[in-house]
């Protein structure tokens, strides 16, 4: 029996287990992702009127991301109430990892407008408020989704490897396959997470493309 | 006296602009002053053309008649009161401003760059459309042929008439142009010109207009205020201005006769 036979019948036999995993790792990337934008874009508006705040936020969110992810899960463990074995310091990670290009997009988005049209919004008699919610937001749309789609794929990656502190979905096959060397396993966990990834990027976008305006 | 919106002033003041020793600078440190000493009457109906080299103010000063700046030292009176005491987005509302690039908004259709200040003024829908629709063809723009467009699908001369409709759109007695033809090619320049000229005498408004261009000022203005390093230098009629003695002025005045025929 030639390996790939034997995926195919493993994939056949187990498809709920790895449908499961797939809706797990799904469930944390939602969950994640929601957080991020929630707290990213109102923060990234919010440090585009006070440039003092820029360098620190944008600083913090730098340093998140260069952690490397499994360091920053063990990190993370032993922090109380949001640390643990389990989803939630996955989700937390997951949120600190994604942060960074959200924050980054919303800001860069906002603050890269054509001086030439906030100038005559301001003087057509337009508020603060008016300007950033009519002007400026929609401009920043597609920055801002670009964003959010690179910290999708991002969270997609690093949450495979969520799997390492008990946080299930795609990860587990992944490794459980490695620890018994079984290429069966690991692509059960592989192939889905690529696709999850692949198809992410595809429907954001497609969205992004939609949105932006030359 | 209230700028209003939503019908025609009653009987305008004689005095819609006036500046009083009105001296701006950056950041409080006196060397870096930008206009010293502006003191300066425009009466309703005018068309004040503001004119001058890079630098010399002339920006400055329209930015400090709609409250985008306010004065250092004096003030700037609209219809008898200073800007420093109006509400700016009241004040601004009644002061139309077209800038060079017209910063029309990208993500609106025409209409809805035209409609910008009616929709914020909470005009019904029927009297936006119908204004918009006026403002169109007041700038030769036929509304069933651009009002769904983008401004990224009209000319740098059409975007500039949308430009104008919007500025004009709330009926503001106070229209600003920031050289709002500069950067259109000059057989196009010199049709907006003419137009804008007869449009400008049939409005009745009072417009402020900055330029450097003299040929632009001499076929616009009903009265030219040159500035020279954030000072006025001179203030005439076309007809006066050009026999004017005055060094700056000469050097305006030579630079149009060096140049025949060509844009400035």
């Amino acid at each position: 029996m030639s390996p790939q036979i034997n995926t195919w019948s493993f994939f056949a036999d187990h498809r709920a287990e790895i449908l499961g995993a797939t809706l797990d790792h799904l469930t944390l990337v939602v969950i994640a992702m929601t957080i991020a934008i929630l707290i990213g874009v109102p923060l990234g508006m919010f440090i585009v009127q006070r440039p003092a705040l820029r360098t620190i936020a944008l600083g913090i969110a730098s340093i998140f991301q260069t952690i490397p992810s499994l360091a920053l899960f063990g990190f993370l463990i032993p922090i109380p109430f949001i640390g643990g074995i389990g989803k939630r310091t996955a989700i937390v990670a997951l949120v600190l990892y994604a942060l960074l290009p959200i924050l980054r997009n919303t800001y860069v988005g906002l603050t890269g407008i054509d001086p030439a049209v906030l100038e005559s919004a301001e003087a057509m008699g337009m508020t603060r408020a008016q300007i950033l919610f009519r002007v400026r937001f929609p401009l920043a749309l597609a920055v801002i989704l670009a964003g959010i789609r690179t910290a999708t794929i991002i969270t997609i990656g690093v949450a495979t490897i969520a799997a390492a502190i008990g946080a299930g979905g795609l990860g587990t096959f992944i490794f459980r396959g490695v620890a018994l060397v079984s290429d069966a396993l690991i692509l059960a966990g592989a192939i889905p997470a690529a696709l999850l990834a692949l198809l992410a990027d595809f429907l954001l976008g497609l969205l992004e493309r939609r949105l932006k305006i030359s | 006296m209230s700028i209003e919106m939503n019908t025609k002033p009653a009987l305008p003041p004689t005095r819609t602009i006036e500046f009083r020793d009105v001296s701006f600078h950056i950041d409080n440190t006196p060397s870096r002053v930008i206009v010293y000493g502006i003191s300066l009457e425009i009466p309703h109906g005018e068309t004040l053309v503001l004119l001058g080299r890079s630098g010399s103010g002339k920006t400055t000063l329209l930015k400090l008649i709609n409250g985008m700046l306010l004065p250092t030292n004096g003030e700037v009176l609209i219809q008898g009161r200073s800007t420093a005491a109006w509400d700016p987005i009241r004040l601004r509302r009644g002061i139309g401003y077209v800038i060079q690039d017209a910063g029309l908004f990208p993500h609106f259709t025409v209409a809805e760059n035209v409609a910008l200040i009616p929709t914020l003024e909470n005009w019904d829908a029927a009297r936006t459309a119908a204004r918009v629709e006026e403002m169109l063809q007041l700038v030769g723009l036929d509304p069933r042929e651009f009002a769904r467009r983008r401004p990224r699908e009209l000319s740098g001369g059409q975007r500039q008439r949308v430009g104008v409709a919007r500025a004009l759109a709330a009926d503001p007695p106070i229209l600003l142009m920031d050289e709002p033809f500069g950067a259109l090619d000059p057989v196009t320049r010199a049709e907006l010109q003419r137009e804008f000229s007869a449009l400008a005498r049939r409005l009745g408004k009072t417009i402020v207009f900055v330029t450097h261009d003299l040929r632009e000022a001499l076929l616009l203005a009903s009265r030219i205020v040159l500035l020279e390093a954030g000072r006025i230098v001179a203030s005439a009629t076309p007809q006066e201005f050009l026999r004017l003695d005055h060094p700056e002025v000469r050097a305006f005045t030579s630079s149009l006769a060096m140049t025949p025929g060509a844009p400035a």
